[in-house]
């Protein structure tokens, strides 16, 4: 493995893409996020684990406004978010995200799926959205697939068609809200390899996911979460080895096992 | 080797003979049984003393040309008030030596609607040319520009009167239908409320008062000297009251859609308008097409209610037919005739749905 090398390639840029500070978010009375400081910079990668209920997939979700945060700063990209719906819109077609679920279309044919958003939101040709559509669909290897519908796909090539929809969009940013536990172990792998090409390339990604391969080979930092706060942010070497928190050693002892 | 020899055995393997063929469709569909033999002779004699009579009753003994004295020998049917009176019937009182107008108008309307029915078929020159039918039947029915003589609304009745009521409130309500449930999914509180009070309003009234209201009721509501015409008011009644049933259905629909659809598109940027438009109505309205007919069939069918606000729609046309004294007592000749044309227009309804409902089948 040459994983300094390839962290060489597309290390981070000194430019921070976001920017959280003391953000607090409650679900009812239930406190999920107490207090988040968090920047991303640019081509940086992150991979947020905890245990299910930390807060980790709110904390994601924040950063496109699928929640609502009620204390605090989010700057994505230089702008804040507010409800100032103009500003979401362009902050949401900024960030890309890849759902558990994958939330293709279903009504739409694979390339439909990847040309709505740059047509209706880019306001891009419909043509030159469709050679996009292709060119995203070749890089996940599955163009061969493009007037199919989600339907007659596996778990793992919707997977892979909805990062090439985030693609599409030419996202600044990505998020991967646990982009593999919905699958079959045996696709895992051919989604992980998509994710890592993405790397490559020096997409700014923040995972939610429980691949420890992945974050050692991939991240530049690791974090643990739990009960709503980052107990841990760390290099994966550090993290992995040398880990500062008691509650991460006992998270890696469980899922390490 | 040893694979070989089993696919050929497996292939010569036949069903028994018992379980094919029309002795053993016979025996799994008719005589499974003790209870089902019993049931299945007794369909059978049912069968032999009802249909040979009704055969020999409609087309056997019947007379089609005759006048109403006549048919009243004949032991038969009397198609003969369909064939007399078949222009009352489906005219009502449009002036007679007009009607050929409401005729093309028909014609029209019906050639648009076949045209309309082939989803390939669909683009924005159908619609010019839904407009320009739209408009030339306005003119033939109602006449008063070129040499066209002018007439009322009030002698407009039959067949053209029913379509109109039910095209136009069909397509009129399921639009607002689809508007009013999203209404009631909105998260601004009073379009919210709007929405509900009017749908529970007018679900809890039956459409019968509905038009005695917009018939009756509403005007006294109106300025002095200011006077809506009976049919129009009658048409926004059956609008208003599909629309609330449409928008229930729709909701249903709506609620069935997951969270994940949402959100995905909301990730993309796409706002509350293009998130409806493009992912969630045309998937929700997809999954209620069933109950959506439904609830289009039944409304065609009410239309018959505008009798009791003296509209001469097919059905008040039918019963003024069966009140002449010379046709008296052949009621179920006539009734039979307008269920058919009921049964064509609900029956194409369902088939169109049908249609509709595989081709935009994607297997989720």
């Amino acid at each position: 493995m040459n994983d300094q090398q390839e962290n060489k390639i597309a290390s981070p840029s000194d430019e921070n893409i976001i920017e959280i500070t003391d953000m607090h978010k409650w679900f009812g009375d239930f406190h999920v996020l107490q207090g988040i400081d968090l920047t991303v910079k640019k081509k940086e990668r992150i991979v947020i684990c905890g245990p299910s209920g930390s807060g980790k997939s709110t904390l994601i979700r924040c950063i496109n406004r699928l929640e609502e945060h009620q204390r605090g700063t989010i700057i994505v990209d230089g702008m804040e978010l507010t409800n100032n719906l103009k500003n979401i819109e362009k902050i949401r077609a900024e960030v890309g995200m890849v759902f558990q679920h994958f939330n293709l279309f279903p009504h739409l044919t694979i390339i439909d799926n990847l040309a709505l958003g740059p047509i209706w939101v880019r306001k891009v040709p419909k043509k030159q959205a469709e050679e996009t559509a292709m060119h995203y669909l070749e890089k996940v290897h599955i163009a061969e697939q493009a007037k199919k519908y989600p339907g007659q796909l596996s778990g793992g090539q919707q997977q892979r068609v909805a990062i090439a929809r985030s693609l599409c969009m030419n996202p600044q940013v990505m998020l991967f809200d646990e982009p593999t536990s919905a699958l079959d172990p045996e696709m895992i792998k051919e989604v992980l390899d998509v994710m890592i090409e993405l790397a490559r390339e020096g997409m700014t990604m923040i995972v939610v996911t429980h691949e420890m391969g992945f974050a050692k080979s991939v991240a530049h930092r690791v974090m643990l979460m739990d009960f709503g706060q980052i107990l841990e942010s760390n290099t994966p070497d550090e993290f992995f080895d040398n880990a500062q928190h008691e509650r991460t050693k006992l998270f890696l002892s469980q899922i390490l096992i | 080797m040893e694979n070989t020899i089993q696919d050929t055995q497996t292939s010569e393997i036949k069903p028994p003979i018992i379980d094919v063929g029309v002795i053993g469709w016979m025996k799994a569909n008719l005589f499974d049984g003790v209870f089902n033999s019993i049931l299945t002779i007794i369909t059978l004699i049912l069968l032999y003393k009802t249909v040979p009579p009704l055969i020999s009753w409609a087309f056997i003994d019947s007379t089609w040309l005759s006048t109403g004295p006549e048919c009243k020998e004949a032991t038969g049917a009397c198609w003969s008030v369909i064939t007399t009176n078949y222009r009352l019937i489906l005219f009502g009182l449009y002036p007679y030596e007009l009607q050929w107008r409401p005729l093309i108008a028909v014609i029209i309307l019906i050639g648009l609607l076949f045209y309309s029915k082939d989803r390939k078929h669909w683009s924005k020159y159908l619609g010019y040319a839904w407009i320009i039918g739209l408009f030339v039947m306005g003119i033939l029915m109602r006449g008063g520009v070129l040499w066209l003589k002018s007439v009322e609304t009030s002698e407009w009745g039959g067949l053209p009167l029913t379509l109109l009521l039910s095209i136009f409130g069909l397509t009129v309500a399921y639009p607002l239908g689809v508007i009013l449930a999203l209404g009631r999914q909105s998260k601004m509180t009073f379009i919210k409320y709007l929405c509900v009070v009017y749908i529970e309003l007018i679900r809890g009234v039956p459409l019968i008062s509905l038009l005695f209201m917009s018939s009756f009721i509403f005007p006294l509501f109106l300025p002095e000297g200011v006077t809506l015409n009976n049919l129009l008011r009658a048409q926004v009644a059956i609008i208003l009251f599909t629309a609330a049933y449409v928008a229930e259905v729709v909701r249903g629909g709506l609620q069935g859609m997951s969270r994940g659809q949402y959100e995905a598109a909301e990730s993309m940027g796409l706002n509350y308008y293009l998130t409806m438009r493009l992912i969630i109505l045309p998937q929700a309205l997809r999954i209620v097409i069933p109950p959506t007919v439904s609830v289009l069939i039944s409304a065609f069918k009410d239309t018959s209610l505008v009798v009791i606000i003296s509209l001469w729609d097919l059905m008040k046309t039918t019963q003024t037919v069966i009140n002449d004294p010379q046709w008296m007592g052949f009621s179920r000749e006539a009734y039979i005739f307008i269920a058919l044309l009921y049964f064509l227009g609900c029956f194409s309804m369902s088939n169109f749905s049908r249609k509709l409902e595989k081709e935009l089948d994607t297997g989720y």
